[in-house]
């Protein structure tokens, strides 16, 4: 699903050149689901944005679903984002004037879905993610919990191959964390690849390989044994 | 740009974002009416200028005399100079080519004049044919002076139309006799005059005729001219300005009058006062056109900020839009397409507002110089437009940087 071969990247601040990524070699089968570890600066963001198609390496290639992801423009690389790709962020990022179905609809209403085709989908994300009953609500007045359960069925609208997450649960408590991370494994168990950035242990431990970077470059990538979530609120 | 998915999603930003989308709105609005009301009243100044000079030729040029002033080549000041019809005819004879409308006027004031058991005292004026065209007089019935009537001393006589109102009321007056100061005239027309009222309480008869009933022998009281016009107003002013001058110095050295006696010989050039007019009027109009413009600029300027500001505020749902897959073209329409849509609709808000205004306040300020104030609608549709497009020009330049930012960075802002 992810080939990625030799990356590189560099930041430009000033006349200090920030060399982040120093020749990542890194590859995902269809199905993984992977924790990217490592500490402040390590280059975790960076390597999921460069995944994301929302920055560019400066070398090394990298294969997204057999595809070739490099110097795309803007419009292949939006088209690419919303094929291949779902989001999910540590801040949420919902559109706060939007309701809960809104959302989750804005995927499909960038793939050109009818309008009634795009409303029944997103329901039935929104009910996957049991937020069913919320969904003319407006962002603020969800939780954080309920928010990035939205976030990730906005992510799932689209039916991407890949689910990206940065830091998921970053912004929330264990309790919900947990809740937050059963779903996300669910949605593993159906057979999506997912990619989860993380710093804390228990939350890489969920998933069913850890990756860990120092300084721009992979030191550890071993398979584990997955932790199931248990949040005892099943929905 | 019509696609009714596009409509869908503005109309949703729109609704969901009340106060932002007024804040617009108002600021396009209110430089449309400021500048329209602003463009009215200017109008309206200028109506009012110009109808004060639309009761007589607006190019009439006046010679009358009074007493002399200075003793001058043995003569007392105290003395009458008196205009008769050979100064009229030398005038004429020496100006021939360049005069357009010339008449000699002989007047009587306040005479007494009757139809059957209606009588009024009116201002009674011995004219020639193109006295009609020097009092920018029209005709409502009949026929003005001729050569005919001037030729064979005819007693023919054309009536004001308020004249026509006391003395006949609704009946027909033409081929009536009348008796103005115990002489019969037979009415051939009556005239109604822009000057109003005042103007149009008066009687014209053939001033031969006028002369010899009345005994004045060939005495005139007025010598009324306007030239031929010129290309352009300046031309027709220094030809006008030339003649008067001319005029003066021939009519002081035949009577005898001193170079520098400013009251024997009077000469009214209604051009020279119009310029004045004229020049104010002008000034008056782009001092309006003025702040008109510093108003739309004013506008633009406002409707710019605005739209960077919007931009700005959602930079970060740009972001997310893009990161869900929005193409950048999109981004752009959308912003484009939201904010042409509020300017327009505000923009004509605000017309629309204005002119109802117009009308309903208008009457109300009418003064002699505020006359009609009214806009030129196509000039306010195309301020509307300018303003709409600057919007749109204003808020592409923002909406194009949002929408080739990357994602990551707009997500970034917080």
């Amino acid at each position: 699903m992810i080939e990625i071969k030799n990356l590189h990247k560099s930041y430009q601040t000033g006349n200090n050149s920030l060399h982040v990524l120093k020749g990542i070699d890194f590859s995902v089968a269809d199905g993984e689901m992977v924790a990217i570890m490592g500490s402040s600066g390590s280059g975790k963001s960076t390597l999921l944005n460069i995944l994301g198609i929302l920055d560019e390496a400066d070398e090394g290639t990298y294969h997204l679903d057999n595809t070739l992801i490099k110097d795309l423009n803007e419009k292949v690389a939006a088209k690419y984002r919303n094929k291949f790709l779902g989001f999910v962020f540590q801040s949420f990022n919902l559109i706060n004037y939007k309701s809960a179905l809104d959302n989750v609809v804005l995927p499909l209403y960038y793939q050109g879905v009818s309008r009634n085709t795009r409303l029944e989908r997103a329901m039935h994300y929104l009910d996957k993610v049991g937020l069913a009953d919320w969904a003319t609500h407006l962002p603020n007045e969800l939780s954080g919990g309920q928010k990035q359960r939205v976030a990730i069925a906005r992510a799932l609208a689209s039916d991407p191959k890949v689910l990206l997450a940065d830091e998921p649960t970053g912004a929330l408590d264990s309790t919900t964390s947990y809740e937050v991370m059963e779903l996300i494994q669910g949605i593993n168990d159906e057979g999506k690849t997912i990619l989860v950035v993380t710093h804390e242990d228990d939350i890489a431990h969920m998933c069913k390989r850890i990756v860990n970077l120092r300084d721009g470059v992979i030191i550890d990538d071993s398979k584990v044994s997955q932790v199931r979530a248990k949040s005892g609120i099943h929905v | 740009m019509f696609s009714l998915e596009r409509w869908q999603e503005i109309f949703e930003t729109i609704r969901k974002n009340k106060l932002r989308t007024f804040l617009t709105g108002l600021s396009v609005a209110s430089g449309i009416f400021i500048l329209v009301i602003l463009l009215a009243i200017g109008q309206g100044m200028q109506n009012g200028i110009a109808k004060e000079f639309e009761q007589d030729a607006s190019n009439r040029i006046d010679v009358w005399t009074g007493v002399t002033s200075e003793s001058y080549k043995g003569m007392n000041p105290g003395r009458f100079i008196q205009l008769n019809n050979e100064d009229y005819d030398q005038t004429v004879n020496k100006n021939i080519d360049e005069l357009e409308h010339k008449s000699g006027v002989f007047r009587l004031w306040g005479a007494l004049t009757s139809y059957k058991n209606e009588t009024g005292s009116y201002r009674i004026e011995g004219v020639r044919g193109s006295y009609q065209f020097l009092e920018n007089a029209s005709l409502s019935k009949g026929r003005f002076i001729n050569q005919g009537d001037l030729d064979n001393f005819e007693k023919n006589a054309i009536i004001g139309q308020r004249v026509y109102k006391d003395l006949f009321g609704d009946k027909d007056a033409i081929g009536e006799y009348i008796e103005i100061k115990g002489v019969k005239f037979k009415v051939v027309g009556v005239y109604t005059d822009p000057g109003g009222e005042r103007e149009e309480t008066r009687i014209f008869i053939p001033i031969t005729t006028g002369q010899r009933v009345y005994n004045a022998g060939d005495d005139i009281r007025l010598m009324s001219f306007t030239l031929e016009p010129e290309d352009t107003f300046e031309k027709s002013l220094a030809a006008s300005e030339a003649f008067t001058a001319q005029l003066e110095n021939d009519l002081k050295t035949k009577h005898i009058v001193s170079p520098t006696d400013t009251s024997a010989i009077n000469i009214n050039n209604t051009l020279e006062n119009a310029k004045r007019f004229f020049d104010l009027m002008d000034m008056i109009r782009w001092f309006f056109w003025g702040v008109g413009i510093c108003t739309i600029i004013a506008g633009v300027v406002g409707v710019s900020n605005i739209m960077l500001i919007i931009v700005k505020e959602r930079t970060k749902e740009i972001g997310i839009r893009k990161a869900v897959g929005a193409q950048p073209i999109s981004i752009i329409g959308m912003i484009l397409h939201e904010s042409i849509f509020v300017t327009a609709i505000a923009g004509f808000l605000g017309l629309f507002f204005s002119l109802f205004v117009l009308e309903m306040v208008g009457p109300l300020i009418e003064t002699d110089y505020i006359r009609n104030p009214s806009v030129d609608f196509e000039v306010a549709v195309a301020t509307v437009i300018i303003l709409v497009i600057a919007g749109a020009l204003a808020g592409f330049i923002p909406a194009y940087r949002a929408s080739s930012i990357k994602p990551i960075e707009a997500l970034r802002d917080e």
